[in-house]
């Protein structure tokens, strides 16, 4: 249930810009839900609501929607420059775990299938990023 | 533009905590996690309530020095560390287990912030952080991140050591970060470098721990470890120092 954590901060940052840009109401949050946190977005999705019930600063969070969109998790070798997707990679249940709750974990458990490297970069799909807020000021 | 979420938490997330001890210095090997995890113990046993924050992911040790194992954080609206010795412990070592966990930069950065967003502490009257050595990005995005910190500073007598250990502490000057002072660990003679060196900073110089040719047999048990004299010692600075305020005891 750590999406609760990420929910949570997701709403902080949200409140936070709303002051920054002197927005009245917050219409949309849009997201990027990265693959390799494997998060529940059924869960996360309910956090979300949640918390912007329980965290609202004069109900600025009322009208929200919330728009989430996947992105797929792709590494690519730093050694051999070869590119590849979570889904070749593996992982038992405990590694699955870890590298839910901190992704960058991967490089314990993930090698470059074509050469073993564990130095590789993860192109796109991490964690959770905030693509847009939308309001009315 | 592109936010990232996490951020904004952190303070949240160190909300209940009263005080918290950044324990740095310049170099590896000078005894930093070995004197995170005593001050840990040691503020433990006097009756604060204690978390202890192993954030040098490339070289995790204060699990080893105290013997941790078998300990898991349970997940909970986040990441509930597990208590061990009386001390609510986090590191990175549960998620990589022994499995060498090459990061560049931007990796250690990431991993440090979701582990700041994500874990939840109790109320504490200390944390105390254990730092990665050197002036880097980790060291900077901590020093960032963490604003309620203060720095406790480890040197030895080495003029090796002392001459990263000034760099750090003008860094923290510069940065206009709160430092407690400096203990000088590993002390093998009677020398007044250490002092002379330190003038120019306006930063005491706490006390001194001596080298402690046996300490090795204590590593990884706990309870040994308080009986040591680098534990005494450290106890007696931290009871002494006005800095640490700790007179009004529990
Ligand atoms: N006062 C001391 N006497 C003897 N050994 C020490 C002392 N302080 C630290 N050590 C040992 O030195 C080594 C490096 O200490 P450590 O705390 O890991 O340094 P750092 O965290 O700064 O890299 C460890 O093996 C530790 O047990
Ligand atoms: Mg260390
Ligand atoms: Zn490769």
């Amino acid at each position: 249930m750590h999406e609760w954590s990420l929910a949570e901060a997701v709403i902080a940052t949200a409140l936070e810009e709303s002051r920054k840009e002197g927005l009245e109401e917050i219409t949309e949050i849009k997201l990027k839900i990265g693959e390799l946190q494997q998060l529940d977005v059924e869960i996360f999705k309910f956090a979300l609501d949640e918390l912007a019930e329980t965290l609202d600063e004069g109900s600025l969070l009322k009208e929200m929607k919330i728009k989430m969109e996947p992105e797929k998790a792709i590494f690519k070798c730093r050694v051999c420059e070869k590119e590849w997707d979570f889904g070749e990679t593996g992982l038992s249940e405990e590694e699955y775990e870890a590298v839910h709750f901190a992704p960058e974990v991967a490089h314990a458990y993930i090698r470059c299938p074509s050469c073993k490297s564990p130095d590789f970069e993860v192109i796109q799909g991490r964690g959770v990023l905030i693509q847009t807020i939308k309001g009315k000021r | 533009m592109v936010m990232d979420p996490r951020l904004s938490v952190i303070d949240t997330r160190l909300a209940r905590i009263k005080r918290l001890i950044a324990v740095s210095g310049g170099k590896g090997g000078i005894g930093k996690s070995l004197i995170s995890s005593l001050l840990a113990l040691t503020l433990s046993r006097l009756g604060y309530t204690v978390g202890l924050l192993d954030l040098d992911l490339s070289a995790p040790s204060t699990h080893v020095i105290l013997g941790i194992e078998g300990v898991y954080p349970k997940e909970e609206r986040g990441i509930v560390p597990p208590e061990v010795h009386g001390i609510e412990f986090m590191s990175i070592v549960y998620f990589t287990g022994d499995e060498p966990t090459p990061l560049r930069g931007t990796d250690i950065s990431n991993a440090l912030l979701e582990l700041l967003a994500i874990t939840q502490w109790g109320s504490l009257d200390f944390l105390i952080v254990d730092m990665p050595p050197g002036i880097g990005d980790a060291s900077l995005d901590i020093i960032r991140w963490l604003r309620k910190a203060e720095f406790l500073v480890v040197t030895t007598g080495s003029k090796v050591a002392l001459e990263t250990v000034k760099k750090v502490l003008k860094m923290l000057n510069e940065l206009n970060r709160p430092i407690i002072g400096v203990i000088e660990n590993m002390k093998l003679r009677d020398s007044s470098v250490v002092k002379e060196e330190l003038k120019k900073f306006e930063v005491p110089l706490l006390g001194a721990i001596e080298f402690d040719m046996n300490l090795e047999d204590s590593i990884g048990d706990a309870n040994r470890l308080l009986e040591r004299d680098a534990a005494a010692r450290l106890k007696e600075i931290v009871m002494r120092n006005p800095r640490f305020n700790l007179e009004q005891g529990r």
